[in-house]
């Protein structure tokens, strides 16, 4: 599904991403642990295809297609679909007519009439994550990757900034964006695939993770198996991870 | 009307206008005041249908309260003119039959101002009169209509609304040129007076041709605890327009809000304002300009004027430069004449942020889809209830075929 080589990045003047090599398989979902500032958030920038970097060295292919210079809009029609953790407010641009144009005709009234599971019925005449709260944003991202049915689904930590009450429905939309195969909830009759930035782990009760990667310093440090791996750093912190080579990969 | 001021007036035929580019009327022969009538505006025989579609003029008379059409200088068109509390006439008629429009004219908009309003008053121009009688609150819009249909001709309409106290109305205006009438003139006198506890909401939808010299001029004066609302739209080509409605809010409570979305394609110099002047206590007041310029000129002014206790106003001038070789120039003014008042403004000029674009590209738009989504919504925000069939002309002009890209 999603293989990317020796990827590095750089944002302003930095160089954050040096040297990444990871791999999703079709239907496999793939969790991303690393401190802050290790690289995580700019990983999915940079396979999104987002500008705020540039990509100096290294290919991403998708779909064995090598999608490293493709524009956003060309990415997201192959089948990437990401939620962000801070999104930019779109002033003047109401969340309904986006969910609009970018559904399948035939399943747009259908999401739109769902809103009010992801209680974002009101939400639907404001302008995009203006005055929305950090709950808000995620809910309001996971009815528009719900609109859109991506087949490869990037989640840049889910339950931040959630209360508990709403980390359930958080969870739950997570697991129907992965699992529900009705027409016009998830991706239809297909595997979808994931790669899911989390720190606490709590996203894991919702959904079944096949692999995990940690990222330090802008490179993968070891993969394992995703409840291993959660629970070293618990214990340990990531330390252990930045000499963990010990930790055997499932592959 | 004296002896005295006309010949005042007459000197005004010199007078360049304050702001934008001169136009030399000398130029121009007169519109013609005894022009085709349309019986019918649904009917084939009306070429003009499309033109005025496009400027929010409905053909479907009963989603509107009464119709009043010009061509050029000549009344063509004026229908179920007598729905209870409207009067529906020409400003002419108006004249002849009530003293009080021969004392009230040209109160609002000085006749000697400049030589388009000199022009219109020298030439005693004809023009719509709606009356709106007290106790009555009219739910369907009334609707009118300017069309320039010859060439190198001024229309010279001199329009008059009155809504009495008690009362309120809504009227959508669409000024439009038909194909072969691009480089003519268009001088348009509107004044409205709104009495008591009453409210006018004005909708104003422009389409000309790309060498058509626009010059309206409108005074506005507002009764105690009254409200007006203006709303002004140009989104296609235009040679010069310029235009700087005032409003005076005279009665205490009083409110004025204008909201205006323009696009400046390359070839128009548009400058429009607004002014409001706050004379009574506790008043209030919005200016909100939204433009997008793609290779044009545009100028945002935006006017108020404090001028009693308890005065609110607030004034936003916000500009999406999308093409190089154009300018923008927005010019917010605050005038303060009193100490317990309070106003604000706000002008932002820049282009749409490229994380907007790309965020709303994450979701399968295409870059012009999202960017021409963005501007749409730029130039909507503020102005709500526009005419259905008007929602669907910002969305064609917003799409970036139309915006030259």
């Amino acid at each position: 599904m999603l293989e990317i080589k020796n990827l590095h990045a750089v944002a302003g003047e930095r160089e954050i991403l040096r040297g990444v090599d990871l791999s999703v398989k079709e239907g496999e979902t793939c969790i991303l642990f690393g401190p802050n500032g290790s690289g995580k958030s700019t990983l999915l920038s940079a396979i999104m295809g987002y500008s705020t970097s540039t990509i100096t060295e290294g290919q991403i292919i998708f779909k064995g297609v090598d999608i490293t210079h493709l524009p956003v809009d060309e990415r997201a029609k192959m089948g990437i679909g990401m939620m962000m953790q801070r999104p930019p407010n779109v002033t003047g641009v109401k969340l309904g007519d986006l969910i609009r144009t970018t559904a399948d005709e035939e399943c747009a009234e259908e999401v739109l009439s769902e809103a009010s599971d992801f209680r974002m019925s009101g939400f639907l005449d404001r302008d995009i994550n203006v005055g929305f709260s950090g709950g808000e944003i995620k809910r309001s991202e996971l009815l528009q990757l719900t609109a859109q049915r991506p087949d490869f689904l990037m989640l840049d930590e889910p339950e931040s900034g959630v209360d508990l009450q709403s980390i359930d429905l958080i969870g739950n939309k997570v697991h129907d964006l992965l699992y529900d195969q009705t027409k016009c909830r998830s991706g239809g009759p297909k595997h979808v695939s994931a790669l899911v930035i989390t720190h606490t782990g709590q996203i894991l009760d919702y959904i079944g993770a096949d692999k995990a990667y940690v990222m330090g310093e802008g490179k993968i440090r070891c993969t394992g198996r995703p409840t291993d791996l959660l629970n070293t750093i618990r214990k340990n912190g990531y330390g252990e991870c930045d000499s963990c080579q010990q930790i055997v990969t499932i592959e | 009307m004296s002896a005295d001021s006309d010949d005042r007036v007459k000197k005004a035929l010199g007078k360049k206008a304050a702001y934008g580019e001169d136009v030399d009327l000398t130029k121009y022969a007169v519109g013609a005041r005894d022009g085709p009538v349309i019986e019918d505006l649904e009917s084939s025989g009306n070429e003009f249908k499309g033109t005025m579609q496009s400027v929010g003029v409905t053909t479907d008379e009963d989603a509107r309260s009464g119709t009043i059409m010009f061509i050029d200088n000549s009344l063509s068109h004026c229908s179920s003119c007598n729905p209870e509390g409207v009067e529906i006439i020409t400003t002419q008629q108006a004249l002849k039959k009530y003293d009080w429009v021969r004392e009230r004219i040209w109160t609002a908009v000085a006749p000697d101002k400049d030589k388009f309003t000199a022009h219109t008053y020298l030439e005693q121009s004809d023009g719509y009169f709606i009356r709106v009688k007290s106790g009555y609150h009219i739910k369907t819009p009334i609707q009118s209509c300017m069309l320039l249909n010859a060439d190198k001709v001024i229309q010279n309409v001199h329009n008059m609304i009155i809504v009495e106290d008690d009362a309120s109305a809504d009227v959508i205006t669409g000024c439009a040129t038909s194909p072969h009438a691009n480089e003519s003139v268009h001088v348009g006198v509107s004044e409205m007076f709104i009495g008591e506890n009453a409210a006018l909401s004005y909708s104003m939808i422009h389409n000309w041709g790309d060498k058509t010299s626009v010059r309206p001029r409108t005074g506005i004066t507002v009764g105690k605890n009254s409200h007006f609302t203006n709303n002004y739209v140009i989104l296609d080509k235009v040679g010069t327009l310029q235009s700087n409605p005032v409003a005076n809010l005279n009665g205490p409570g009083a409110t004025a809000k204008f909201n205006s979305m323009c696009i400046a394609h390359e070839g128009s110099d548009i400058d429009s304002g607004s002014i409001v002047s706050l004379n009574s206590k506790d008043t209030s007041a919005e200016i909100i300009s939204r433009s997008i310029t793609v290779g044009g000129r545009m100028v945002a002014r935006g006017r108020l004027v404090g001028n009693a206790p308890g005065v609110k106003a607030h004034l936003e001038c916000k500009s999406i430069i999308l093409k190089d070789g154009g300018t923008t120039l927005a010019i917010p003014e605050l005038e303060a004449n009193i100490s317990d008042l309070e106003m604000t403004h706000e002008a932002a000029v820049g282009k749409i942020a490229r994380d907007q674009i790309e965020y709303l590209m994450s979701r399968g738009l295409s870059e012009d889809e999202a960017v021409s989504m963005i501007v749409r919504g730029f130039l909507s925000g503020g102005i709500s209830g526009l005419p259905p069939q008007l929602e669907a002309k910002i969305k064609e002009a917003t799409s970036m075929a139309d915006l030259g890209n």
